[in-house]
């Protein structure tokens, strides 16, 4: 085996990249300031739909990193062995995960000081009767808002970022060890992975309910959770994906079998679906119930936004239903990447349709440049990061216990 | 007319098996079959198995219980007897089609699901009442074993593959006639 290919380094054009992106979307970001003014007869508008895109940028990516996240949870705690080969391309895209964190938590705290009004109930004097802002729904639920919100948030961002920091510390610590101490190591990641998974389930739904859900602070649905888990575990898996196929083009990843690739397209396949069923069960159960607090949500949807809400229907489960059906596709390199690359668009609208409706409302005109360039900034940020944190640790791993068994994986 | 010499190649393990069938098929030997205990990955293209037309027949069973759903809601609850469920009066189709996913989802599983079970039964002709066709038992335990119909000539060859490949028995099992079809 050429061993000179297990230390990544950054392609010099790869770089020049997600330079060019970044410097696009940063110009893009800051035209997105000055040419977001407000509708005619709003006083307070703030930038609504410039501060709503770049909330809908960091989120998305942070989630990437976080879907990443729980995914090595799962190899772990599924204690499953195809993986094992692709397992530091997943550690590096989880790393992501301090950036991402460190601008919603810019966003938040932009928020409470009144920058921005992404957060109806961040508004001032919301719970106070005598306030113009006054509003009885928000007043009613403002005990789950405020400073308990703020805890959670602030437990969130913790728990994740010290399991993933300790995932990933284990599996370096176990690379530079000897074959029979790093035993131990490993089942410090499974058992500190099963703590992962347990935390991951309740933090998931909740911090959805409390970034994303909150944002129609009137409207309420316990399928939001999943919904937006399903969405942020595809996007990772795709993000995965991409990044094995793209290595191994450039000739990395030798030891990465042909099976293993058709897995992660497996992967791609069946939880595009698990997005479908959620959003399709959230959907069905307001429509057949029909009561005006929760159909709330669609009818802004279905009202200025219907054929964005179609696109990401079609591009989500429509068109990966038909792309990735058959075995040969998933064996594919130029098809898994092609697919891959519009899911991965289309899940980045998925999240423009949970943020745009409740914040730009019925002013939205359709998509833009504004969409696309800060798309392009967070994009750029990501694979700088991403690919800066693959260069950082040899492609594969060295002691862990299922290696061989995932290099000789074939089906 | 043929006569063909029956030979059970018996191995102990599936790695020296696959060898085996690289071997056996290289010199241009047909494999009639192979009985291992356990599914082996990747064995299908070595011993030269067709690609499954499964996949096919499940596509169309799932297109037929699609077919079958739909026109069985649209008989129901459209043309014969139309409620108004929740203030949604069932007038049209298309207009409650969120109500009719579910079924017809589970219709699509069901008959795709039902469907190629039974098709591998009948194909592998595993009806009630068959016969084992097993010819020898250890295969369900732990040997693994190259079934092979083969004339003298190649007999002799096949006979060295397998003992140089790490064969445990070369078993000779009597000869079968065959008959030419046309």
């Amino acid at each position: 085996m050429n061993t000179d290919k297990l230390n990544f380094v950054v392609p010099a054009k790869a770089k020049m990249t997600s330079f060019v992106l970044m410097g696009l979307g940063l110009i893009s970001i800051i035209c997105m300031f000055i040419f977001d003014v407000a509708p005619e007869g709003d006083h307070h508008y703030q930038h609504t739909r410039a501060w709503a895109n770049i909330f809908a940028g960091s989120f998305f990516f942070m989630a990437i990193a976080l879907g990443a996240a729980f995914f090595l949870g799962l190899q772990y705690a599924a204690e499953s062995g195809w993986s094992t080969s692709v397992k530091r391309i997943i550690e590096a895209v989880t790393w992501y995960l301090p950036w991402g964190l460190s601008f919603l938590m810019l966003i938040f705290i932009l928020g409470q000081l009144h920058m921005h009004s992404i957060y109806p109930w961040m508004t001032e004097g919301i719970a106070d009767t005598a306030s113009p802002n006054y509003d009885a729904v928000i007043a009613g639920k403002i005990g789950y808002f405020g400073a308990f919100w703020w805890i959670r948030t602030i437990l969130y961002m913790v728990a994740w970022v010290f399991f993933t920091w300790k995932l990933r510390k284990n599996s370096l610590d176990a690379d530079s060890l000897g074959h029979e101490e790093a035993k131990g190591f490993h089942w410090k990641n499974v058992k500190l992975s099963a703590w992962f998974m347990v935390v991951f389930a309740v933090s998931s739904s909740t911090s959805a309910w409390d970034w994303l859900m909150s944002i129609d602070t009137h409207w309420f649905s316990t399928m939001m959770g999943w919904y937006v888990f399903s969405g942020m575990w595809v996007s990772a898996l795709i993000t995965i994906t991409i990044l094995v196929v793209w290595l191994k083009k450039l000739g990395y990843l030798e030891f990465v079998t042909e099976s293993t690739v058709h897995d992660l397209g497996k992967w791609m396949f069946a939880i595009s679906f698990l997005w479908t069923y959620l959003y399709f069960s959230q959907f069905m159960l307001i429509w057949y119930a029909d009561i005006p607090e929760e159909v709330t949500y669609f009818h802004t949807r279905w009202e200025s936004y219907k054929a964005l809400m179609w696109t990401v229907l079609f591009v989500n489960f429509a068109f990966p239903m038909i792309m990735l059906m058959s075995r040969d596709s998933k064996r594919n390199f130029f098809f898994l990447i092609f697919v891959g690359t519009i899911i991965f668009v289309g899940h980045y609208l998925d999240m423009i349709m949970i943020v745009m409706p409740g914040t730009v409302g019925h002013n939205w005109t359709g998509l833009s440049w504004m969409e696309l360039g800060n798309f392009l900034f967070f994009l750029g940020l990501f694979i700088y990061v991403v690919l800066h944190n693959l260069s950082k640790r040899p492609l594969r791993v060295k002691n862990h216990p299922f290696i061989d068994e995932s290099i000789h994986h074939s089906y | 007319m043929a006569t063909k010499q029956i030979i059970h190649g018996i191995f102990g393990d599936e790695v020296p098996l696959s060898e085996a069938c690289k071997k056996l098929r290289a010199s241009g030997i047909r494999i009639a079959d192979v009985f291992t205990p356990f599914p082996v990955h990747g064995i299908d293209p070595i011993v030269g198995l067709p690609r499954t037309r499964i996949a096919i027949c499940a596509f169309i069973y799932g297109i037929t219980g699609l077919a079958l759903a739909t026109l069985m809601m649209w008989y129901m609850m459209i043309h014969d007897w139309p409620n108004d469920i929740g203030g949604k009066p069932n007038w049209s189709y298309y207009f409650n089609i969120p109500a009719f996913i579910p079924i017809s989802f589970e219709a699509t599983v069901f008959c795709a699901a039902h469907g190629m079970s039974l098709t591998y039964l009948l194909r592998c002709m595993l009806v009630p009442g068959a016969h084992p066709k097993n010819p020898d038992p250890r295969t369900t335990d732990d040997k693994f074993m190259i079934y092979l119909e083969l004339n003298d000539e190649q007999s002799k060859k096949a006979d060295e593959i397998l003992r140089s490949t790490g064969a445990e028995e070369v078993n000779y099992k009597g000869t079968i006639t065959i008959e030419p079809k046309y």
